[in-house]
């Protein structure tokens, strides 16, 4: 057991490793974007000295190594800085905390992710299990087909061709606000979560597939066969358990991107989302935003991936039940 | 009851003109071509032959059960009353694991790793209506009990990768009676197993099947295990049965010259020949992989043109010390001699003509040749390396060393997939003689082979010794090889060396305990060789079984 809380420690801190080397790397790569948030704002016609007023006034003439920690200090303590925009040359400072104006657009990804995962993973786990027991029938063939095809065509296609066909139907501007009720919301984020769906259960299920024929090539599952195990048994009872370390990591990538990529889904069904607002802000130059979802991004993907490390580990009886 | 008990007929299984055939190249191949098996209550039958012979296939096949990628063609598997090979899949589940029941090879790899041992052990006689759980679990750990495994009561509760391997096996075996089947298949149980190890399995198999009257089909292709196993014997090759009788007269008096030619093989021997003109002498080696410590104090001496075998389990440093010796693991303490100088540790800083003269042989012909290079190539190789051979005087001296090894110019331009396991392990020693050395190491070379296949490369290996002086060091665990071949013998255990001497010494009392361990267990063709083995031990004279391997 206490080899397992060792295991898990080591994870935990190679984790954060990860993310402040990733902080790094976000920070310079956002200090090399070309162009002037100052120069934006103010114009071409603006002087020099109005020029320099303006960048000290947003700390931006301290140097690259002192911002890198004023900011990444500020994030430990919670306080993503704030947001260039709503700035002018008239002195008036209107703009608002990073943490305000990214809270809502990430609860909305959060909630787009939490549905189309919920349909998604038990779609993929059950198509996989049942394409693997019913290996090169026409079932497994038409669902392989069926979803290679939907992983091959790109995102904003799908999404059209759903708005196309379904647009009479479903809402196809999911404008979703603060105060909606949850069945409301559902209704809205429908055509998203369908074309999402199509988007990743290919992936899941052909690894989830993939991971259980493997298995069933092994002498145990054999053994298991001429016990008079009957084939369902064998699938669910012999080979699942061996199989999820596979399993989870394709699902924890996959569920990475719900949050990470989908920024082409949100454009298409005006979703405000945390990936439309970074290319807005991207636009816009406003460094803190930009910054802070950046970093929301790569806590997203190192946060799965360690679940799916952790789940290999706890399905694995080697490293459960050490010698 | 008035009415007389039926006495059920002797006859358990009748299996009538078996055909099987599997796929492979996109056509169907036979395997088993029409082939007869009786088997009564009770009753052991011994299955032998070479690999590829079909054995396994036909074994599975008394279940009515053939491997994905084949299918019975023809035949009938009568198996109390019904006949399997036309049974629906749902009746045979019902049969097997509960009236039939299967123990695999390698149980290391036939135990799921995801449960634990109980219950993979009682999985399929939970199936019995008449047996609850409990009660099932009481008995498993009676067979445990029964099977000579440690700490019966709680060895279930553990995985399978906490056990050893020869544990596992009698776990499984224990997991084949827990439904107390009519008729259980052994399918080389013990084949993965080191000789010390597999007489307590041999044994607990045997007291078991006698003990519950169960009826065995057991497979192997080592005639002293059958010897001891088996009432009857059958021998098959390439799928046909060659003769079948019951074990005694087998062993005496074996029709067909192709069995005949399987029980010579065990006679062959040489006499050893001493020698003090030592060639190679490695002095208080030790050696490590990171920070376990793998030999200790090691020395052994090699004399000019003789061969000295190191024996011992798996696990006991025989390859270790082939792999210092060549300089593949520099050792950690002690000294390699080589022709009276000192070999440089690290394979780095030795000579290219302290490489070329010691050349090295694998167990896996297989894997020790890239199968995208043409025999020609393959041998080309260390002529031009360390000679500089190049162009026709190369392909002259391929051809050349092609005819030593007894096969000739036409293999020139083959690939090694095309070649027979006999014929790869022989390109391989001519690969290692091209190098014109004066010492090869042969790593288990014999053991992937069947034992006609054997008795040639020892045959060839003799005959270049004896032309060309070459000093072997000659690494197994197969004590017959080491009566065939060897001058010296070395015995090691955990990475000591136990006894090294002239073979007539090492091979005849008094030994040391440990050696005396391992060559008493050593299986041999006398059927009566496990009872009086089994009374001496019990007589507690000599080395006695040690319940934990």
């Amino acid at each position: 057991m206490l080899r397992l809380f060792e295991v898990i420690g080591k994870r935990l801190l190679l984790g954060f490793v990860t993310l402040f080397i990733v902080s790094l790397l976000i920070f310079s790569a956002i200090s090399l974007l070309p162009g002037d948030f100052a120069q934006a704002v103010l114009g071409q016609s603006a002087t020099e000295d109005t020029l320099a007023a303006f960048r000290a006034g947003l700390g931006l003439d301290k140097p690259l190594i002192q911002r890198y920690f004023d900011w990444i200090v500020g994030v430990m303590r919670g306080d993503f800085g704030s947001s260039f925009s709503g700035r002018n040359s008239s002195g008036f400072d209107l703009s608002r905390p990073v943490l305000e104006i990214m809270a809502p657009k990430l609860r909305n990804t959060v909630f787009l992710a939490l549905v189309t995962a919920v349909i998604a993973v038990p779609l993929a786990l059950i198509l996989g299990l049942l394409t693997a027991l019913f290996r090169n029938s026409i079932f497994d063939r038409s669902a392989n087909g069926l979803t290679l095809t939907t992983i091959s065509a790109p995102e904003f296609f799908l999404a059209y061709i759903l708005i196309i066909g379904f647009g009479g139907l479903l809402p196809t501007i999911a404008n979703v606000k603060p105060d909606m009720g949850l069945f409301e919301r559902l209704r809205l984020v429908a055509l998203p979560t369908i074309t999402l769906t199509l988007v990743i259960v290919a992936h899941m299920m052909r690894m989830t597939r993939a991971a259980i024929i493997n298995l069933l090539a092994s002498p145990y599952i054999e053994m298991a066969r001429l016990s008079g195990a009957s084939q369902t048994e064998i699938i669910f009872r012999h080979a699942l358990p061996n199989a999820w370390a596979p399993i989870a990591t394709v699902i924890a990538f996959n569920l990475a991107y719900l949050v990470v990529g989908v920024v082409v889904v949100e454009v298409v069904f005006t979703y405000e989302g945390i990936g439309k607002l970074m290319v807005d802000s991207v636009g816009s130059r406003d460094i803190p935003v930009v910054q802070a979802c950046a970093l929301i991004f790569a806590a997203t993907y190192i946060l799965l991936n360690l679940l799916a490390d952790l789940i290999g580990i706890f399905t694995n009886p080697r490293l459960l039940h050490p010698r | 009851m008035s009415e007389a008990t039926k006495t059920p007929s002797p006859l358990l299984l009748d299996m009538k003109n078996i055909c099987i055939e599997g796929f492979a190249d996109e056509r169907w191949h036979p395997i088993i071509k029409g082939v007869d098996l009786q088997l009564n209550r009770g009753e052991v039958l011994g299955l032998i032959g070479e690999s590829g012979a079909g054995k396994s296939t036909l074994g599975k096949a008394a279940m009515g059960y053939t491997q994905p990628g084949c299918r019975i063609t023809q035949g009938e598997v009568w198996f109390d009353g019904q006949d399997l090979a036309q049974a629906k899949t749902r009746e045979k589940r019902a049969i097997w694991g509960t009236r039939i029941s299967y123990v695999a090879q390698s149980a290391a790899a036939s135990f799921n790793p995801a449960h634990r041992l109980i219950d993979q052990t009682i999985r399929a006689s939970k199936r019995l209506s008449d047996r609850n759980e409990a009660e099932l679990r009481r008995d498993a750990i009676e067979l445990f009990d029964a099977l000579n495994l440690p700490e019966p009561e709680t060895i279930g509760q553990r995985y399978p990768h906490q056990v050893s391997g020869g544990q596992l096996q009698r776990v499984m075996t224990a997991m084949a009676m827990s439904s107390l089947p009519d008729l259980i298949i052994f399918d080389e149980p013990t084949t993965a197993l080191d000789v010390t190890t597999q007489v307590e399995v041999l044994a607990s198999i045997r007291n078991i099947v006698s003990q519950f009257n169960t009826a065995a089909i057991y497979i192997t292709h080592d005639l002293a295990v059958v010897a001891q196993m088996a009432d009857r014997i059958k021998v098959l090759r390439y799928g046909e049965e060659v003769e079948q009788a019951d074990t005694r007269t087998m062993l005496s008096d074996p029709k067909q010259d192709y069995t005949k030619s399987l029980w010579s093989v065990r006679s062959l021997e040489k006499p050893g020949h001493a020698s003090d003109d030592v060639l190679l002498a490695i002095e208080n080696i030790d050696a490590a992989y990171g920070t376990a410590k793998v030999l200790h104090d090691v020395s052994i001496k090699l004399p000019r043109g003789r061969t000295v075998a190191v024996v011992g389990e798996s696990g006991s440093g025989k390859s270790t010390a082939a792999r210092v010796i060549t300089g593949l693991l520099p050792q950690s303490k002690g000294s390699v001699t080589f022709d009276g100088q000192a070999l440089p540790p690290k394979l780095s800083n030795r000579s290219k003509e302290q490489l070329r003269r010691i050349q090295m042989i694998y167990q896996m012909a297989d894997t020790a040749m890239n199968p995208r290079q043409t025999v020609g190539q393959i041998i080309g190789r260390p002529l031009e390396f360390y000679l500089g051979l190049r162009g026709k005087e190369q392909e002259r001296r391929v051809i050349e060393l092609l005819e030593m090894i007894e096969l000739d110019a036409s293999f020139y331009d083959r690939l090694p997939d095309e070649l027979s396991g006999g014929q790869k392990q022989r390109i391989c020693i001519a690969r290692a003689l091209a190098a014109e050395p004066d010492i090869i190491i042969c790593d288990e070379v014999t053991s992937a082979l069947d034992q006609i296949v054997q008795e040639g490369i020892l045959n060839l290996l003799q005959r270049l010794q004896n032309e060309f002086g070459i000093a072997y060091l000659f690494i197994t665990h197969d004590i017959a090889t080491v009566r065939a071949i060897s001058d010296e013998i070395v015995v090691m255990w955990q990475g000591k060396v136990v006894e090294q001497g002239m073979k007539n010494e090492i091979l005849s009392p008094p030994h040391p305990a440990y050696s005396e361990l391992l060559l008493s267990s050593v299986p041999e063709m006398n059927p009566d060789w496990l009872d009086t083995l089994l009374t001496r031990r019990e007589a507690g004279g000599e080395g006695v079984i040690k319940a934990q391997d």
